[in-house]
């Protein structure tokens, strides 16, 4: 039972950081119709901002330091992000397969300058040592960053929450999602919220960059490609455009993936792929989606 | 006689279909001008141009300001409000949010919105999509009321609705005639008679004629223009 507990709460932390670079690309594709191939590469910059944070600008170790190269890992994602709406995707509006082919592009080209700049070879990022003390649970032994992962992503949820339930921005992007022309016809230049869902996606996948150097004990070039892949099987899942569906699939992907494969060896990723299948099959516009009409 | 809209050699071809092909036309500012022809000659596509819901070629004046070349929500906030076919309400959102949404001047005139439809007081926490189809095309014209604008375009705000709720409908364009010039597209033509001043009829992609209201009382004008008889609908 304490393997299970153990295995279910990384799970869970994994789960958590897909909710985390997922919410963004559901978001942007609900809103816009833009399937991000470069929201891998957000992450990854954050990820690699949280590296150079950490080891050349205050390397004390410290969890001050640590929380405060989350917030710079998110707000590089999201400045990668909005650059990239500013200065690709938003001369691409409604040409899907152009944004497709930009993104991808895009994806690659990052790619290719990390590891240009910063080697094929993973670099060691040492979170703070209060992080790798665990917590008990029953008989189980639980590593105090997989809480930290779920902490951060139902921060994220929270915020996304309030945001859209509470403000004028929330309130212009859940109607966009629905019907993104009715809403230019009330008068709301609808581009400004493209940009703003640009930032916090990418602000949320920066963030997971940050964490999951913790995950992954570094950060590497295709650290983001890694993530990118399970990050599009959860909003599919999820349903395009639904964030609270994006965290319970994020949740399903991340637990179903780390018990099965604990228990079914390598068998993992195999049976993920096989829930999008089903779910494809069964329930086409994904958990709390909505049909496209 | 002041022009509140001109339209001159509109043309909007989509998909390679040639759907308005040199649109030209006048609406007198002040009145309700209604928009006629058969199904499918380009009526709503007339309207989603000037809003810049659809791509446009030509000259699109409101008053003296060109707005051919705005887009959608500089077109709206030049002056213009949109009521489209269909309705179009958010339907996950709750009645006060589709209006909320709506909101662009800095005293949105709720008043005149709830005294027309007191229903949507009642029901302004309830999600848009679970209303009548009547009450949804309530919350579409109160989108359109809540701001002060120069021209109103309707795009058959009585389509699918109950006699009653047409006469509810009717006498809200009649409080919002008092205030703007409305462009209506509507098949009932007794709603026409009753509230336009001039009419205008499209076929084919152009308009074929301008004229006033009493003309539709001619059978045989009715007929073959709009393919209807004037005296029954």
């Amino acid at each position: 039972m304490e393997i299970f507990i153990t295995l279910f709460i990384t799970g869970f932390g994994l789960g958590a950081l897909y909710f985390l670079v997922a919410s963004g690309l559901s978001l942007i594709y609900g809103l816009m119709g833009v399937l991000n191939f470069a929201h891998g590469a957000f992450l990854t910059a954050g990820a690699y901002a949280t590296w150079y944070f950490t080891t050349s600008i205050r390397a004390d170790g410290s969890l001050s330091s640590y929380a405060m190269s989350l917030l710079i890992a998110g707000l590089v994602g999201a400045l990668f992000a909005v650059a990239t709406e500013q200065i690709l995707i938003k001369y691409l509006y409604d040409r899907h397969i152009d944004q497709a082919l930009v993104t991808v592009g895009l994806g690659l080209v990052a790619t290719s300058a990390y590891l240009g700049w910063f080697g094929t070879d993973p670099l060691i990022v040492l979170p703070p040592t209060q992080l790798y003390n665990t917590v008990q649970i029953g008989e189980a032994f639980v590593g105090v960053d997989r809480f930290l992962y779920i902490g951060v992503a139902v921060l994220v949820l929270l915020a996304n929450f309030l945001m859209m339930r509470y403000t004028r921005i929330g309130l212009i992007i859940r109607a966009g999602v629905e019907n993104r022309a009715m809403v230019t016809a009330l008068g709301i230049d609808v581009r400004k919220a493209f940009t703003f869902v640009f930032f916090i996606g990418g602000f949320a996948a920066g963030l997971g960059g940050a964490l999951a150097t913790t995950y992954a004990s570094g950060v590497g070039p295709t650290l983001g490609d890694a993530f990118l892949i399970y990050a599009f099987i959860t909003v599919v899942i999820g349903g395009m455009g639904s964030v609270p569906g994006t965290a319970i699939a994020a949740v399903i992907v991340g637990t179903t993936q780390v018990l099965v494969n604990y228990y079914v060896q390598g068998l993992g990723d195999f049976v993920v792929v096989m829930l999008l299948a089903l779910v494809l099959l069964v329930r086409p516009q994904g958990l709390l989606g909505k049909v496209a009409h | 006689m002041t022009k509140a809209l001109t339209l001159s050699d509109v043309n909007v071809t989509i998909r390679g279909s040639h759907i308005l092909q040199g649109v030209n036309f006048e609406v007198q500012a002040g009145v309700v001008t209604g928009l006629l022809g058969r199904n499918g000659v380009g009526k709503s596509t007339t309207l989603r141009s000037i809003v810049g819901l659809v791509p446009r070629v030509g000259s699109i004046k409101l008053f003296d300001q060109e707005i051919s070349g705005l887009k959608t929500h500089e077109v709206i906030r030049a002056g213009v409000g949109f009521v489209p076919e269909d309705r179009e309400i958010f339907s996950t959102l709750t009645v006060l949010e589709n209006l909320k949404l709506a909101e662009r001047d800095k005293d949105p005139d709720y008043d005149t919105v709830y005294n027309l439809f007191p229903e949507l007081l009642k029901r302004k926490g309830q999600r848009a999509g679970t209303l009548s189809g009547g009450q949804q095309q309530m919350v579409a014209v109160a989108r359109a009321l809540l701001n002060k604008t120069k021209l109103l375009l309707v795009d058959e705000p009585t389509k699918g609705l109950a006699p009653k709720l047409v006469t509810e409908v009717a006498d809200a364009l009649e409080v919002a005639a008092q205030a703007t010039t409305i462009l209506l597209v509507e098949q009932n033509l007794p709603l026409i008679k009753r509230i336009a001043k001039n009419i205008i009829v499209m076929d084919q992609g152009v308009v074929v004629h301008a004229g006033v209201p009493a003309e539709l009382e001619n059978p045989e004008f009715a007929k073959q223009m709009l393919g209807v008889s004037g005296g029954s609908h």
